[in-house]
């Protein structure tokens, strides 16, 4: 397939990642912001690679990981009731709630669906007028595009029966509280080739700036990654921190501009609890109040629901690049993706289910 | 959930008012809404993300980062051929 096989050459890789070890002179911590990223790096050995001063640490930009407890909570009660038909992407399914998850609802004859886009929600909608559809609408920049464009067709339709939990979170704000974090250790960043592909990366040149921290614009393959990374330490050797496009086939500056204008017009900035992370300010977009009637946390009254995390999962540490998820004592152990105490041993994009898939099982 | 798929856009046509393409992700085919990427045509590839183009793929500056990677040593020209065919 164009565009992904001519980026897996081999050869090219090798040359990128000589270069890298031939200008590395001093330790060097990066953190690859996106799930995606970790997974291509954990699956291709990347960070094995590279030379041994140079560490990448994960970070949290894994949509399901980072989901608060309480909104699968409210998913899982949603889900439960006789008239609704919960729609989601497959993803969320089998991430851990307090007491079961999506797929136990499902199991119990709960309605679960999987859809490929949020669009085929109107579709249900349309053809099941008696129920109320509701979807999980979670995710970075990437799935607010799309998200978005179904809250303004609902709307443009006039279809009542369709609402959405919304559980949307932006980068920006988590880089920033990182690097404003006393623990923090990184000292550049990969940024999200498709998070930028929407948003442009005019947003990360004030932090960038800011922080004193190099920033480069990273796409998903392996020479796509060991570029990203030659270009982040090729600034830290150099003693810049600019923001750079190592993935200029796909991202702009600005953007796609028209997605940002639907995304703004349906949705607005909100404080988020991040799942083992906390709360962020100014970290997620809600529904504007115009489109409050399409709120499935306001249109579904699930009442008060009390919330426990396993005590054993260090999901926090892991999302903040603290731990690797080998150091955790349940991976591999209590937690594995059959039996997951954590959002991070589920995802395609969790570093704890990478570190299992392509076992990474000792130090 | 963030990783985007290029995929080709082989038919392009309306659907209650929505720019929708078919496009062809090496072999697999699926439906594809191309609001925000109106300038699109049959031929381009797109990255798709949950049934949405996000953006075009942008040949001209595909071949302009490989020569800059020529440029440096860091692909020799077999292997540039190999990255960029005509
Ligand atoms: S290995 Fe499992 S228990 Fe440990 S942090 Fe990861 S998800 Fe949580």
């Amino acid at each position: 397939m164009r565009y992904i096989q001519e980026y897996r050459d081999a050869d090219a890789v090798r040359r990128v990642l000589d270069e890298i070890h031939r200008i590395t002179t001093r330790p060097w911590v990066l953190m690859e912001i996106c799930g995606g990223q970790t997974h291509s790096i954990i699956r291709y050995g990347i960070d094995q690679l590279l030379p041994d001063q140079i560490e990448l640490v994960h970070g949290p930009g894994c949509p399901v990981c980072v989901t608060p407890l309480e909104l699968i909570d409210m998913a899982i009660a949603i889900a439960s009731r006789p008239d609704v038909i919960f729609t989601s992407f497959g993803d969320m399914l089998r991430v851990p709630g307090s007491k079961k998850d999506l797929l136990q609802v499902k199991a119990e004859g709960g309605d679960v669906r999987v859809v490929y886009s949020p669009l085929d929600c109107l579709k249900i909608a349309k053809e099941n007028t008696d129920r109320e559809i509701v979807f999980f609408g979670v995710g970075f920049e990437t799935t607010a595009p799309a998200n978005a464009m179904a809250i303004y067709q609902a709307h443009r339709q006039g279809i009542g029966n369709f609402s959405m939990l919304v559980s949307h979170v932006r980068v920006p704000p988590a880089i920033e509280a990182l690097l404003s974090s006393p623990q923090n250790r990184v000292q550049a960043f990969l940024t999200a080739g498709h998070v930028c592909t929407v948003m442009g990366y005019w947003e990360y040149e004030p932090l960038a700036e800011r922080f004193g921290v190099p920033m480069v614009v990273t796409g998903f393959e392996p020479l796509d990654i060991v570029r990203g990374i030659l270009m982040a330490v090729r600034q830290l050797e150099d003693g810049r921190a600019e923001v750079e496009n190592a993935y200029p086939r796909v991202v702009t500056r600005e953007g796609n501009t028209q997605a940002q204008a639907l995304i703004k017009q349906v949705f607005t900035d909100c404080d988020r609890k991040w799942r083992g992370i906390g709360p962020i300010p100014n970290s997620g977009w809600c529904l504007r109040p115009e489109y409050a009637e399409y709120d499935a946390a306001l249109k579904f009254d699930v009442g008060d629901l009390e919330v426990t995390e396993s005590p054993l999962c260090k999901a926090g540490l892991v999302l903040q690049g603290r731990l690797k998820p080998d150091e955790c004592p349940a991976f591999g152990k209590e937690c594995t993706p059959r039996h997951p105490l954590g959002a991070p041993m589920v995802s395609s994009e969790g570093a704890c289910a990478a570190y299992y898939q392509f076992g990474r099982y000792s130090k | 959930m963030c990783l985007g798929i290029p995929a080709k856009i082989v038919e392009i046509y309306d659907e209650g008012g929505l720019k929708m393409a078919k496009v062809d992700f090496g072999g697999v085919y699926r439906e594809t809404c191309l609001a925000y990427v109106p300038e699109a045509e049959v031929g381009d590839y797109v990255m798709v993300h949950v049934g949405f183009a996000i953006n075009v793929i942008d040949e001209q500056a595909a071949r302009e980062s490989l020569e800059t990677l020529l440029e440096a040593g860091l692909i020799d020209e077999k292997t540039a051929d190999h990255l960029m065919p005509d």
